[in-house]
């Protein structure tokens, strides 16, 4: 079927056409951004005074002496969490293409067995999480 | 040459509304705030009712000293407020306020999936900051936000594809072509979640323990003074435009109003992006701060299982009318 391959590719090319001069824009505004920081900062150091001082240099914690350094070892409490955020964040983005077409004619019932699977697998994991009690802050 | 034209005008308003409407938003906090408190908040500066407040604190901020510690990692000490603020502006320029083609920034066909993704960027700002601070709050801070943005993202995320499943498409005024008004009662439970997951990534009360000032000062921010300070305000206030814009061209219909004004669809927009922006000011004002393990618990046993419960809802519902 030599039409719909022809247009599905002047399809595509139309897409690419509008896709980057759309991204173009976005890119302009991004260089309008990162001029006006620059402007503001560098109007920002004409128009203040610059005075500093050891004492203001020195980090604040509440008026003492600090103690040590501040890039300290800390124990993250939460690196369990991170996994989990890793694990369900990655699987969820799959959700985005797959939700424009999920619903399309012919597809129906077996996309929606197919989204109750890809739940299934999701809640399950977050219930095994919960019972495993990584879910109480410890 | 038009084209040129076209493009630098909507840059332009683009940017206009950057800048002026946060400024809107927290001359609005400083009253609603004070009046929901019975004072009277900010009376002086320009005259009525201190409508020059934030002009006047722009200035002060412009004049101060800008310090950087000694102890700090110093070029992105200095960076980070940039990297906090400038994500908004990329996000504004793809929220439609309107119909048809003229009433957008620009429309990115990734649409929900461009949005999300920029957004999710501001938060590497505060961490930047708390790590380059050099300062044990600052850390502490800088640890805080990262554990929200890791409890708070996922049931936006998940809320959001609810709202592309629905509509069958990711691009924003796409969403807004599809849309009917019953789906108001279709997403609530999306838009309740995608709402509170979105105040929870800006840091608002009551989700601000990274900033708690009784217990770490003021977080990530804790070093920073004069225009650098003021940059991570702005990018505060300018995120919480964009929040209540986001949730109203997905979960409340943009543009569409009861009577199908024609013409009138940017004022639907605005006024439906104002009444969410007072709601985020309300919560303010009435909600103590959620402790750090209240926050992960209501994220991961009560949001993400009602945004999953959504995903079904919708599901069903759009597969049986289909």
């Amino acid at each position: 079927m030599p039409e719909p391959t022809v247009g599905a590719a002047t399809a595509a090319s139309v897409a690419a056409a509008d896709y980057f001069p759309s991204y173009s824009v976005v890119g302009l505004l991004a260089v309008v951004g990162v001029l006006f920081v620059a402007v503001a900062f560098g109007a920002g150091r004409l128009l203040r005074p610059v005075v500093p001082t050891p004492e203001k240099l020195l980090t604040y914690e509440c008026g003492v002496d600090p103690v040590g350094e501040g890039w300290a070892h800390t124990q993250v409490r939460y690196y369990v969490y991170a996994f989990l955020y890793v694990i369900f964040a990655v699987d969820s983005i799959f959700l985005f293409p797959w939700a424009t077409v999920f619903a399309a004619p012919g597809y129906g019932a077996a996309t929606l067995v197919e989204m109750f699977i890809f739940l299934g697998f999701l809640a399950v994991g977050l219930l095994y999480a919960y019972k495993k009690g990584v879910l109480a802050w410890t | 040459m038009n084209d040129v034209l076209d493009v630098t005008l909507r840059l332009l308003i683009v940017f206009v509304v950057f800048l002026a409407f946060p400024l809107v938003v927290g001359q609005t906090e400083h009253k609603v705030m004070a009046h929901m408190q019975g004072r009277l908040g900010p009376m002086y500066a320009g005259g009525f009712h201190g409508w020059a407040q934030l002009v006047a604190d722009g200035v002060k901020f412009a004049q101060k000293e800008d310090v950087v510690p000694a102890g700090a990692d110093r070029r992105i000490f200095q960076l980070a407020p940039a990297v906090a603020l400038l994500p908004y502006l990329l996000v504004l320029v793809a929220i439609p306020i309107g119909p048809g083609e003229g009433a957008v920034g620009q429309a990115v066909d990734a649409g929900i999936f461009f949005v999300l993704a920029v957004m999710g960027v501001g938060v590497l700002g505060s961490l930047m900051a708390g790590w380059a601070s050099a300062n044990k709050f600052s850390l502490l801070g800088g640890l805080r936000t990262a554990a929200q943005l890791l409890a708070y993202e996922l049931p936006m995320l998940l809320a959001a594809a609810s709202v592309a499943m629905a509509a069958g498409t990711v691009s924003l005024p796409g969403i807004l072509d599809a849309f009917e008004w019953w789906w108001l009662p279709w997403q609530i439970v999306g838009a309740i979640v995608f709402f509170v997951a979105g105040l929870a990534e800006l840091q608002r009360p009551p989700f601000d323990m990274p900033v708690a000032d009784s217990e770490i000062i003021f977080g990530a921010y804790t070093e920073y003074t004069g225009l650098r300070f003021a940059l991570f305000l702005l990018a505060e206030y300018a995120g919480i435009v964009v929040l209540c814009g986001l949730t109203t061209v997905l979960f409340l219909g943009g543009w569409h109003g009861p009577w199908g004004a024609d013409g009138l669809g940017w004022v639907w927009t605005l006024l439906k992006t104002a009444v969410l922006a007072f709601i985020v000011i309300w919560l303010r004002v009435t909600y103590p701060r959620l402790r750090e393990d209240q926050l992960q618990k209501l994220s991961w046993t009560l949001l993400v299982p009602l945004a999953l419960a959504q995903i079904a809802l919708t599901g069903i519902v759009k597969v049986v009318i289909s």
